[in-house]
Parts: C-alpha cells; structure tokens; sequence
C-alpha cells in the first residue's frame, strides 16, 4: 500500500456550528459541576454539603426538565459528534432521573455519623489523622461534583456519535467512579482494593476500545459512525481491519456492562464501593453503555450484523448462565446483587441481537425492548442497593447472608420491600422485571434468536431459585441474636427506596406509557 | 517505507503493553504498560491518518494525550492511597474481595 499524502499546507478550517440549545442538559450537568468545584474551593466548610446538594438535584432536574423540552429531536449536532435523537433522550432522561436518586442516597448521613463517605480519602485508614477528622464531624463533599461530572459523561455516551466522542465520554464517566469507589468510610480497605482493582482493569479495557477505534479508522478513514456505515456498505476495504476493529470496540463496551467473560470486576466493585455508589454504578453506568453498544451495533456497523451477531449470541449466552449460577453460591448480598446484574446484562444482550425485528409501526423491536427493560432494571436496582444500606450492625452494613435470617421478624417493611425488588429482579408477573424480560425475549423471538430465549427462560428459573432463598432466609428463619438492626434512614434513603419501589411496581402493573415512550424513541438518527 | 509497518509496530507496542499487565505485579508498572497501550493506539491513529490521507487520526492522537494525563492523575492518586495504607503497591497484595 502507498502512502497517500493529500494533505496541503493551505486547508481551511472550518469551526464545527455548535446547537448550545439541543446541547442543554448535558451543559446544565457539567455546568453544575464545574461550580461544584469552586464551592468546595470558595465556600465555607459549615454550608458547603447543603449547598453542594442542593446544587446537585436542582441541575439534575433541569437537565431533566431540558431533556424532556427536547423530545422529537432528531438530529446530529457539532460537526457530527453527537447525535440527540429517541434512544439518546430516553436514556439520558433515564440516567438523569436514576441518578437524581443516586445523589439523594449518597447524601444519606443520618445512617452513619458523617455519611457513607470518608472525611478524607487521602488519610490514612486507622490513622490518628482519620480519628480527627471523624471527630471534628468532616464530611465529605467532593463527592457531589465527581458524581455529576460522572453524569455527564453518562449522558454523553449514549449521544456519541462518533467514535472519539464515545471515547472520551467513557473516561469522562469511568475516571470519577474510580475515585468514588474508593472513599467509604467503613471497610475503607476493601473500597480502596474495588477501586485499585476497578481503575487498573478500567484503564485495561478503555485501551482496547481504543485500539479497535484506530482499526476502525484505519478501515473506514473516518470514526464517525455514519462513515464507518457507509464503508461498511461498500465494502471499501481490507476487511480484517473491520473486524478486529468491531471486536476490540465490543471488548471496552462490554467491559462497561459487565458481561461475561468481561465481568470480573463488577463483584469486587460492587461489594468493596461504597453502597450508594454501587446503586448508581449499577444503574447508570449500564443504562449508558448499553446505550453506546446499541449505536455502535445499530448505527456504525449495523451492516455487518451477520459477522458481529454470533460473537453476540455466544457473550449473551455466557452471561446469563455465569451471571446466573456464580449467584447461587454467594454468600454476601453485594455481590449477589453484582452478580445478578451480570446476569441482567445477558438478558438485555438478548434484545440487542434481535435486529431484525421490526415492528409494522417501524418500532425497532430490538431497541425499544432494551430502552425498556434498562429503565425497569435501573430503578430496581438502585432501590435495592439504597435498602442494603439500612440493615446494620456495630461494624456499619450488614451485607452477609447469614445476618439477614429473619429480618421480617425485626422490620416487615423492609422485608417485604426487598421481596418486591427480588420478585422483579426474578422477573414474576406485575413487576417491572416481568415485563422488561417479557419486552426483550419477545423480541428476541421476532428477530429469529429463539435459542436465546430459551437459555433466558432457564436460566430466568436458576436465578429466581437464589433471589427466593434470600426470601426464605428473611421470612422463614429464626434471627440471630446477635443480629444486625434495621436503622431508620432520613427522607433521603427512604425517597430513594420509595422511587425504586413505586417504578418497580407501576411498571409492573401499567407498563403501557413507558413501553409506547421507548416505541417512539426506538429509532437512530443516521 | 510502506507505511502499514508502523501499523504493525503499533501493534506489537499493544501486545508488549497487554502482556505487561497481565504479567507485572507492580500497579505502577501495570498502570505504565496501560499508557504504553495507549500510545500503542496513538502510533496506529497517527500512521492511519498519513494512509488515509486526512487529519483526523492527527487530531485524535491529541484528544487520547488529554485523556491519557487524566488517567494518570486519578491512577497516580489511586495507587499512592493504596500505598500509603499497605506500604506496597503490589496488586497481589490487595486480595480481600473475592469469591
């Protein structure tokens, strides 16, 4: 091959017209942020926490709120690098409202003198320096600013429209969450390992994707997905280059969904964070990259669904089933909530491979049921990672297995509201889990994947066995004396549980506007 | 020179990097490799960008420098918590999360 040097000294630069407006929510969420940082710098340490949150849910809202105002937009905005069409404002309405939630249960500080977090993650834990700070009631409030520059990142990563965009939105998004894993206040060794342990693999699988986006480039001479389409489609080049290219993409992406054989991280993460932070990790972070897979896979190599769809199948299949039976034998509530989510990964990843099928509205069945079932699953779970904080003992969270054995007998409520989110996560009729599994597998059968479903049916069963043994344990056997207490949270945790616990239900129950919601913006602008 | 060499060049760069983190024990060894990925990928960018004959790959090489100081700032910062506490930076020696 000769080198083709087109290039002449005399380009001219045209300045990419940039839409602020279409643009707002994101600039809202980043705007906050940015003013979070001169808060923690600027104001004084007695009002910075009420100023910090207060400034943190009213942006989320308004973002919100401007997400809302944009409905029907369907366009591709900065000189190509974003698209704001159906998916991308679904989703990031999802992430802004799941992540509203997110801060509220970081906020939590009546569970915990100071809050979940430390007063400072530089010191040392055990340290005289630790003991001070704790006693001088230090709280930690950087946190508000890392988590909203996390969000926009998450609500860049569903809107990417090209590859470099998506790129530099899952390090916008991946490099906070590192940090805010590692700053709990209890068990500050185990949240410092998830966060060495997150960042090093993080940091591992981002430069895969990288890599596959130099392929990609290489192939297509472009990382916009719509050029990448149309080399797709004319066969421009050396196909190999696509290839490895497309695996190497779907390696960082997966990565972020945790699915398997690329998981195994999410339990350790999951366990070791912070609990609030796991919750939003686990919704959020999802929710967008899932979001970013669906416009990789949909938008730029949509073409090639032939070569890409078997890589799909055998990851779904492997995700469902380890997902599924890792599950049985844990014995911590974390991480089988971790491992529980991989295992949701693998149902969504049914939805996605089905992208044949095309409802006779032009609903893409395959879009639409994974924009549906990420909203049921992302409530869900956040509601149940926000429950996990309440039962305690003198060590702070009570997360083995064995301390929740007869909790019904202690706290009813809390009992039964955990049955509620299992029930969902198990997928039994009128909750939301029962639906979102019933959007995907259905169109996983439009779109000719029928052995899929049958391994999500099974391995559906596999998981409702440990989710109602966690049932049995709460209401069937007797507690430990010992045993941990059910602490009273402020209106903070409990808004957050409600908010799990009222979706999980309505969705269940009356699914219809949300599924004709995730209909409508089931379609990708080219 | 043809210039698809650089292309293989960049690529034994990654695989030197992948196997570094694979095989080293030192996080601050391991976090290097990563960033010897990464420049891995800004060779194959910059030499893809002379082949096809358009600026991009150029450009795209500065974004992932941005993206890769970052990194280290938050890796850097990661890494110097854990030594502080454990007196090692040796990912074998962070082992209490598992099963």
């Amino acid at each position: 091959m000769n080198p083709v040097l087109a290039v002449g000294p005399a380009l001219p630069f045209h300045a990419p017209n940039v839409e602020y407006s279409d643009l707002l929510p994101m600039l809202i969420v980043l705007g906050v942020a940015v003013v979070g940082v001169l808060v923690e710098a600027f104001m004084g340490r007695r009002y910075r926490f009420e100023v910090q949150l207060v400034l943190a849910v009213a942006g989320l809202l308004a973002a919100f709120v401007s997400v809302v105002s944009l409905a029907g937009t369907n366009k591709v905005l900065v000189g190509g690098a974003v698209a704001i069409d159906g998916p991308a404002l679904f989703l990031q309405g999802t992430i802004l409202l799941l992540a509203t939630l997110g801060v509220l249960s970081s906020a939590e500080r009546s569970l915990d003198t100071g809050g979940v977090f430390t007063s400072a993650g530089s010191a040392i834990p055990g340290s005289e320096h630790e003991r001070l700070l704790t006693a001088t009631g230090v709280v930690q409030t950087e946190v508000f600013p890392l988590m909203m520059f996390a969000i926009g990142g998450m609500l860049l990563f569903p809107a990417s429209n090209d590859l470099l965009t998506m790129f530099v939105a899952l390090e916008v998004l991946s490099l906070p969450l590192y940090l805010l894993c590692g700053l709990a206040r209890r068990r500050r060794l185990l949240s410092q390992e998830a966060s060495m342990k997150y960042f090093l693999l993080g940091a591992f699988s981002s430069a895969f994707f990288l890599y596959g986006v130099a392929l990609l480039y290489g192939y297509a001479g472009t990382v916009r997905l719509s050029g990448i389409a149309t080399a797709v489609s004319s066969n421009a080049s050396s196909e190999s280059l696509l290839l490895m290219g497309t695996a190497l993409v779907a390696v960082g992406l997966l990565f972020k969904i945790g699915a398997v054989p690329f998981h195994s991280w999410t339990p350790d993460v999951y366990q070791g964070a912070p609990t609030p932070i796991t919750g939003f990790m686990a919704a959020c972070t999802k929710v967008a990259a899932f979001g970013a897979l669906l416009r990789v896979f949909y938008v730029g190599v949509g073409g090639m669904a032939w070569d890409w769809q078997p890589m799909m199948w055998a990851v779904a299949i492997l995700t469902m089933v380890i997902g599924s039976v890792v599950a049985i034998t844990q014995t911590d509530v974390k991480r089988m909530l971790a491992y529980s989510s991989i295992a949701h990964a693998g149902f969504v990843l049914t939805g996605l491979v089905a992208t044949g099928a095309v409802a006779k509205s032009g609903e893409i069945l395959g879009v639409s049921s994974v924009l549906f079932y990420l909203v049921a699953y992302g409530f869900t779970t956040i509601g149940a990672f926000a429950l996990v904080t309440v039962v305690r003992d003198a060590g702070g969270e009570a997360t083995h297995l064995s301390q929740w054995a007869g909790l019904a007998q202690r706290s009813p409520l809390v009992a039964w509201t955990f049955t509620l989110f299992l029930a969902a996560f198990a997928g039994i009729p009128l909750t939301s889990g029962f639906t979102g599994k019933f959007a995907v597998f259905s169109a996983a059968i439009a779109g000719d994947a029928t052995p899929l479903v049958v391994v999500g049916v099974v391995m559906s069963a596999v998981a409702a066995f440990f989710y109602f043994r966690v049932v049995v344990l709460m209401f069937f056997s007797a507690p430990a004396l010992d045993g941990p207490t059910v602490a009273v949270p402020s209106a903070l945790t409990t808004v957050t549980i409600a908010m799990g616990a009222l979706v999980t239900v309505v969705l269940g129950v009356w699914p219809s506007q949300v599924l004709d919601l995730a209909g409508q913006a089931s379609i990708f602008v080219r | 020179m043809n210039p698809m060499n650089y292309v293989y060049l960049s690529s034994f760069l990654f695989a030197i990097g992948a196997a570094g983190v694979l095989l080293r024990r030192n996080a601050i060894v391991v976090f290097m490799c990563v960033e010897l990925m990464l420049n891995a990928c800004n060779l194959a960018f910059v030499t893809f960008a002379r082949m096809q004959g358009n600026l991009d790959g150029q450009v795209i090489a500065f974004f992932v420098m941005v993206v890769a100081a970052a990194e280290v700032v938050v890796g850097l910062s990661i890494i110097v918590v854990i030594f502080r506490t454990r007196r090692s930076a040796s990912v074998d020696g962070a082992n209490l999360l598992k099963y």
